[in-house]
């Protein structure tokens, strides 16, 4: 590899890191299904949003698939019961997240019937219109689910409106250990192709390319062979390399825009879905079935059953682990997401979610932490960074509370990809550093939005004791000016009655 | 929750509080790992010197390294350190005393070991606060506060034992040479050849006359030549920085602009007037200009971190060691030029940044393009 190295970085900005995917064998055993958990948790903000709103009771009974809560507001997403029973209780769980808060959920007891709604299938998806495409996937609760989790049908929306020219779909899954996606492209491969048809009509795109990383071969012939019918959809494999399925710089990578920092995708024409929801809108769509389950992918060296699951939301973690064949060993730490994005859960009692993509089981040895030594400012973190930041720079100014000057050096462009803190020699936890960071701007803001709003009550309830005193005087004066004239009427009618009285004196 | 007040309470322990923010994988690197490598592409030259100039380059090279993690353990002590094994360990001194012994004269006396050491660690190092936080080089900074300090015995060069006509001192007489700072035999004394066509120059004989006398130094590539000790293996120091280059510890940049930088109005002086321009090549082989280069221009604390940076210092160096080895009053500019740029090394970083992602090199945000069809 020495020399390959050599010649990367004279021919230019090798940017990203190659870590040790891990994907085999986990990838290639076949997806496995897991019996019904007795109770499943479903948490109401699993999406990017406002959290939905229950329409359900406790006690009630539900069907698989019945809508459980409403969208609320614009961003939202709607909730299904991912299988039936009854509604047992609306309160809080421990929210799949590394600060351990809680969040509220519905729990349903199962009954272990697997009763499905009914559904309602059109004869013919694809001659649906753009807008009824992203209603139905609007209703089927689909979210982005290579991990944003930003409501789908928003982005259809947002596509047409914005007449994009190109849907991309993101099927690289760079994150190592993962293959949840690798799998649903190698087993449901048409489905997929289905799905992308349809967002091509929602959107009013004209082509869409899917990008594979080149390390899933299989993945990248299942997909091209179901897209071989249909010109407008091209499957372009992609160099395998951390982060590539960020979004702008899959973008990048596969049509050679550049998305400019303030702006959206859909600014330049284009349009990033997941494999995973050209799936569920497939489902959503041709079956009427709402999104409950997803593929995840077990995987780590504690895990005694590496592989990926089909797993219905809202299961606990501690169902999974123990459904799937449980651990080997220590579980070290316990990951939802991937190693290089993904966020330590506080214990296994927390639901899976809609953006759950994989649960890590990792051993000892692949948690080990070093200490962290001083940076010897060796660049390794700059020439990382995908998005051109510096990160030594930064973390140098958040260690001395300087945000203004982390945000000056970029702070807000970071994705928190991770590149830099995984090349760091001295193994500085850089990311932990930029979301601080991230938190103590955003407490910030919000008190500034705070101030701001209260500053613009004070000021309109100024304006109002002003106009009410403005009125008062206004009405006193109109009071004395209506006096004066009161007055005056009264004197003229009394003199003119004593002039007529006088003239009636005159002529009597 | 919301307050300023908790805001920044929570600041203090969200920074110091167990790492759990992703990511969970490592590449495995480390500053040891990095520095051992660098180590490593040293042994060739350092073993190869070693046969060249015998004994006391051999104790001059110990007692260098030595010198400098002495005081790198002092200097933790004095300041309280709970970090003075890790530090050791992490091998920053080893190489930094490395660095300087290969700087050195190779019959260079037992004082400039120990004073060279603390000068490189305590002055070049800790007084910055220590890793990562010094401006200049560690090791140059030493050379420099020697050569001017003590001009004589830094730029006493010996003939390598294979070429010279006396048999090399054993093992004892080496020591003895070694701690007496007894004047070199003047059988072994010899110039380096930028040494002796300054001096030449400055008496009026030019370089076509002086380079073609007998007793012009002899200027091989495979070191066999006399100057500091390590610079003299010229083929081997090169081998070393590809091996750096190739493990990705070094990136092309700072090597090859360095290079550049000296070569370049080296070819074309020697182009203009021979007689008082030496040529590139000999700029090249001469000095240290391939140990600075490939080891010492790429010190990772000191020098800009983007590639670009890289550049503008590394051509600031080899144009300046130039420009001193021609016009200056020292036959070595190499150690100069490094300090110089480390200096600027700073407003290199603040004016050349690797362009953002969606924006413009000045920070602004790309704008939005216009023309979408419709
Ligand atoms: S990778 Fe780590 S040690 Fe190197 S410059 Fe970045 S923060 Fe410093
Ligand atoms: S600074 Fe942010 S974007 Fe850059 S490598 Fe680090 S985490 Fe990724």
């Amino acid at each position: 590899m020495g020399f390959m190295n050599l010649f990367k970085s004279i021919a230019g900005h090798d940017w990203g890191v190659h870590p040790a995917d891990h994907k085999r064998p986990a990838c290639d055993v076949q997806t496995r299904q897991l019996p019904v958990p007795p109770r499943v948790y479903l948490m109401l903000l699993q999406h990017v949003g406002a959290p939905a709103r229950p329409v359900v009771l406790v006690g009630q009974k539900v069907k698989k698939g019945e809508l459980i809560a409403a969208a609320h507001g614009n961003i939202s997403a709607p909730l299904h019961a991912s299988t039936s029973g009854t509604i047992s209780a609306i309160d809080e769980i421990t929210a799949p997240h590394a600060s351990g808060l809680p969040g509220m959920a519905i729990s349903i007891d199962t009954d272990g019937e697997e009763d499905w709604i009914e559904t309602d299938i059109p004869s013919d998806p694809y001659a649906l219109s753009p807008e009824d495409i992203a209603g139905r996937v609007a209703s089927a609760g689909v979210v982005g689910l290579g991990g944003a989790t930003f409501p789908s049908s928003v982005k259809l929306n947002l596509g047409r409106r914005s007449g994009i020219d190109t849907l991309i779909i993101n099927g690289s899954e760079c994150e190592p250990y993962l293959s949840c996606d690798d799998r649903l492209m190698r087993d449901k491969a048409a489905e997929i192709v289905s799905g992308i048809r349809l967002m091509l009509i929602s959107t009013g795109a004209k082509v869409a390319l899917a990008g594979i990383e080149d390390n899933k071969p299989e993945a990248i012939a299942a997909m091209q062979e179901a897209a071989a019918g249909f010109s407008e959809i091209s499957v372009v494999p992609v160099p395998a390399r951390y982060p590539m399925g960020s979004d702008r710089q899959l973008i990048i990578e596969l049509s050679d825009r550049e998305v400019p920092s303030d702006a959206r995708a859909a600014d330049v024409g284009v349009i990033v879905h997941n494999v995973g929801t050209a799936y569920a809108v497939h489902q959503a769509v041709c079956l009427g079935r709402p999104l409950i389950a997803r593929l995840m992918t077990l995987n780590g060296g504690a895990a005694a059953r590496p592989g990926n699951y089909e797993v219905p939301f809202g299961m606990l973690v501690s169902d999974l682990i123990a459904f799937s064949g449980g651990s080997k060993g220590d579980i070290a730490k316990l990951v939802m997401g991937g190693p290089m994005m993904g966020s330590v859960l506080p214990h296994a009692r927390v639901p899976v979610v809609k953006g759950t993509g994989g649960i890590l089981l990792l051993d000892a040895r692949e948690a080990a932490d070093s200490e962290s030594e001083p940076c010897i400012r060796c660049g390794s973190c700059v020439s990382a960074c995908p998005m051109g930041l510096l990160p030594l720079e930064m973390s140098a100014r958040i260690r001395n509370e300087d945000m203004d000057a982390a945000v000056a050096l970029g702070l807000a462009d970071c994705i928190a990809c991770g590149c830099c803190a995984y090349v760091c020699p001295s193994r500085i936890p850089l990311v932990q550093y930029f979301y601080h960071a991230k938190g103590d701007l955003y407490e910030r803001q919000r008190a500034q939005l705070r101030g701001e709003a209260t500053k613009k009550l004070a000021l309109q309830r100024q304006e109002r004791l002003q106009r009410e005193a403005r009125e008062k005087v206004e009405a006193a004066a109109k009071r004395k000016a209506q006096r004066a004239a009161d007055a005056a009427a009264a004197a003229e009618a009394a003199r003119l009655a004593a002039h007529d009285d006088a003239k009636q004196g005159e002529t009597a | 929750m919301s307050t300023a007040g908790t805001s920044s309470a929570r600041a203090g322990s969200g920074l110091t509080a167990a790492v759990i923010a992703s990511p969970h994988a490592h590449g495995g690197n480390s500053v040891s790992a990095t520095m051992f490598r660098v180590k490593m592409a040293l042994v060739p030259a350092t073993l190869f010197s070693f046969w060249l100039f015998g004994w006391p380059s051999f104790f001059l090279w110990a007692l260098t390294i030595l010198s400098c993690l002495c005081f790198e353990a002092l200097s933790l002590r004095l300041m309280g350190s709970r970090r003075i094994k890790a530090t050791l360990l992490d091998g920053s001194a080893l190489l930094t005393g490395w660095l300087l012994a290969l700087s050195l004269p190779p019959w260079a006396p037992w004082w400039v070991a120990v004073l060279g050491g603390l000068i490189a660690i305590v002055i070049g190092k800790q007084v910055f606060g220590g890793i990562g936080q010094n401006v200049f080089n560690p090791a140059m900074v030493a050379r420099v506060a020697l050569l001017v300090s003590f001009p004589l015995p830094l730029t006493q060069w010996v003939t390598p034992l294979p070429l010279s006509p006396v048999a090399g001192p054993d093992f004892v007489h080496s020591l003895r040479q070694f701690l007496t700072s007894a004047p070199l035999p003047d059988a072994m004394v010899s110039a380096s050849v930028l040494g002796y066509t300054k001096t030449e120059l400055s008496r009026g004989i030019d370089l076509l006359h002086s380079l073609s006398s007998a007793s012009a130094p002899a200027l091989s590539w495979l070191g066999e030549r006399s100057g500091s000790f390590g610079e003299s293996a010229s083929l081997l120091i090169l081998g070393g920085g590809l091996y750096l280059l190739a493990r990705g510890i070094i990136s092309w940049h700072t090597p090859f602009s360095v290079l550049a930088g000296v070569a370049i109005p080296a070819a074309i002086g020697h182009q203009l007037d021979p007689a008082h321009y030496l040529s590139a090549t000999t700029h090249l082989l001469s000095g240290a200009a391939l140990l600075g280069a490939f080891f010492i221009a790429t010190d990772y604390v000191t020098s800009p971190n983007t590639g670009s940076g890289q550049i503008v210092f590394g051509l600031g160096i080899g144009l300046l060691t130039w420009v001193i080895r021609t016009y200056g009053g020292y036959p070595e500019g190499m150690a100069f030029a490094v300090l110089l740029m480390n200096a600027l090394t700073p407003v290199i970083d603040r004016l050349i940044k690797p362009r953002i992602l969606g924006r413009d090199r000045k920070g602004k945000p790309l704008s939005i393009p216009e023309t979408k069809e419709s």
